[in-house]
């Protein structure tokens, strides 16, 4: 496989997970270090929270003589007090359930209309060569545009309601994959391309047996990264301008010296980025079983 | 097996640099052949000259006045040293590239684009990884829009003759460098191709497995009748496997000479070379070869 060359690091752009490193647990002392491994994770994680929970009791307790000042800082008995909160007695924009439910819509519909728009454009545009030169500048530009910058105009343009998120979510998923989709494309192996049209593949056979299976690794590797700017782009969106979600949430959190919400809100985001991550790995898997080293434990 | 005509012209005023030591494995001499017409022959290069444009814009030419023919049901084996074009000369043939001026044809047809009736086994994997062998296999019949049962029944009895049988869910990654091979022979001997380009195939295997694929092929091909032009840079190769074999010069590539191989068939690749025949053949075109590999060695060091 290989590793991207003009990458637009910019954009977001990953390269597919390398294919070179097969891990067996089958290896004797696998099961030792396997343990070993979680152990010290788990070990990072008290230290953490636990270094930071005690540092704010010793403010607390030297009367702000010296450690972490929660008020400001927020600590982590604070933003589990506020996560319980909000689960029983809901935020104060209504129920959580509900903020997590708009959020995600918004950046689900994004990224699904980023993702087909990409993938599209990005193999037109890698099969037309003409097209491309006279579009590369453009998109180039484009793409130079930190896109966040965008968002009060989708708010002007389509209002405090989802279609804003969305149509930010979507423009930021958008680069990211339309450059995979675009470099894969471009990456395909010239001598499969011969091949195939030896063996008698028709424009659209080569498309459909060749192009896309190839583009395919690149524009799921650059799935893991883009859904994670659909949320950015989803919560952007309603941090500038929103009646509902989570980007509200920290926004309302923040407004009112809520460090712990800021932080609560953060970990809801964490968690609902950690099961979408988990499903596109399960769908990576699904699509690319041709593949030497199928990448499961190997994304972080 | 016999000896097929060669059909060997040299444009006038080409010098014939040939250390003539055995008279009976002389390349043919260009005055006695007479020109035949193009259509008899399987492939027929004519006065083809390939120039590409080197990314720094400057001019490249990769094949210079290369003319050969290969007659229907002939094995052809073309060596030269590394960057002389060999594998140009196959894109050529097969109408993946156009030539700069010259013609070729292909059944006494001038190449315009691909042939359906061309078959190609690349130097590297071309074997499709996202697929497994069967449908590797059976990719060539479906793209041509043979029926799918009957496409699939193909594919099996293919997979069978290259000795796959039981491998026909394993991914290209799954499988040997050599049984990756067999994928690619099936995956284009299916389309029962008049005229078979080879590049350089075997190059990558070891070789005990290179002189297995070579009995295995020469098996194959015996029973289809195909035009075979076999490049290679192993000359024991080229004279184990072919009816005749074509030097190519150092780049700009041309025919150097041509040397009909009088060995019997059926052959065992792996121990023809032992026999005195095929030594002296060797050393015969040896000596026209080496001088060649001297000037691209040169031209490589001086780089």
């Amino acid at each position: 496989m290989n590793v991207p060359s003009n990458v637009d690091r910019a954009a977001g752009m990953t390269s597919p997970p390398d294919l070179g490193e097969g891990v067996t647990l089958r290896e004797p002392g696998a099961l030792r270090r396997r343990l070993l491994v979680n152990g010290l994770r788990l070990l990072l994680l008290v230290v953490i929270i636990g270094g930071w929970e005690l540092g704010a009791r010793l403010f607390v307790a030297t009367k702000e003589a010296f450690g972490i000042d929660p008020f400001f800082w927020g600590q982590p008995s604070g933003v589990w007090a506020q996560l319980v909160t909000w689960v029983r007695d809901g935020t104060s924009q209504g129920p959580l359930w509900e903020q997590i439910a708009v959020t995600l819509e918004e950046a689900i519909i994004g990224f699904a209309i980023g993702v087909v728009l990409g993938v599209v454009f990005g193999i037109v545009l890698g099969r037309n060569h003409f097209l491309a030169d006279v579009l590369g500048p453009y998109i180039k530009a484009a793409n130079s545009i930190p896109r966040v910058m965008l968002a009060p105009l989708f708010l002007i343009g389509f209002g405090l309601g989802i279609q804003s998120k969305v149509a930010l979510a979507g423009v930021l998923v958008f680069f990211i994959v339309f450059f995979n989709a675009f470099q894969g494309v471009r990456e395909v192996d010239r001598n499969l391309l011969a091949n195939a049209r030896i063996l008698g593949a028709s424009n659209r056979q080569l498309s459909m047996h060749v192009i896309i299976p190839s583009a395919l690794s690149w524009i799921l590797a650059s799935l893991h990264v883009s859904f994670a700017f659909a949320l950015v782009g989803a919560v952007v969106g309603e941090f500038i301008g929103g009646i509902q979600g989570v980007g509200l949430m920290v926004q309302v959190a923040g407004a009112n010296f809520n460090a712990n919400g800021v932080f609560a809100a953060i970990v809801i985001l964490a968690v609902v980025a950690l099961v979408a991550e988990a499903g596109v790995t399960w769908l990576e898997n699904r699509l690319v079983r041709w593949r030497p080293n199928q990448a499961t434990d190997a994304t972080l | 097996m016999t000896q097929h005509p060669t059909r060997q012209e040299r444009p006038k005023g080409t010098p014939v640099n040939i250390i003539m030591s055995d008279p009976a494995i002389n390349p043919q001499d260009s005055k006695s052949q007479s020109a035949v017409a193009p259509s008899a022959a399987g492939i027929a290069l004519e006065h083809v000259t390939k120039r590409f444009r080197t990314p720094k814009g400057q001019l490249y030419t990769a094949l210079h006045d290369l003319t050969l023919s290969v007659a229907p049901g002939e094995f052809c084996a073309v060596v030269g040293p590394t960057g002389c074009g060999k594998s140009t000369t196959l894109s050529l043939i097969s109408g993946l590239e156009r030539p700069s001026s010259g013609e070729v044809y292909v059944m006494g047809n001038p190449v315009t684009g691909i042939d359906p009736r061309i078959g190609y086994v690349f130097q590297t994997d071309a074997v499709f990884p996202w697929k497994n062998v069967l449908k590797n296999v059976v990719a060539g019949p479906l793209f041509r829009g043979v029926p799918r049962d009957q496409a699939y029944e193909r594919a099996h009895d293919w997979i069978a003759r290259v000795g796959l049988a039981g491998f026909e869910d394993r991914y290209p990654h799954q499988l040997s460098g050599g049984m990756r091979k067999r994928v690619a022979l099936a995956q284009t001997l299916i389309n029962e191709p008049r005229i078979l380009l080879m590049d350089e195939p075997f190059s990558a295997l070891d070789v005990q497995t290179r002189n297995l694929m070579g009995d295995e092929l020469l098996q194959l091909w015996s029973a289809s009748a195909a035009s075979v032009v076999f490049v290679t840079h192993d000359l024991e190769e080229a004279i184990a496997l072919a009816d005749k074999v074509c030097v190519i010069t150092a780049g700009p590539g041309t025919v150097k000479g041509i040397y009909p191989v009088d060995l019997p068939r059926p052959r065992n690749v792996a121990e023809i070379r032992f026999e005195p025949r095929f030594v002296e053949l060797y050393q015969t075109i040896w000596e026209d070869l080496r001088s060649e590999v001297m000037i691209s060695y040169e031209r490589a060091k001086q780089r």
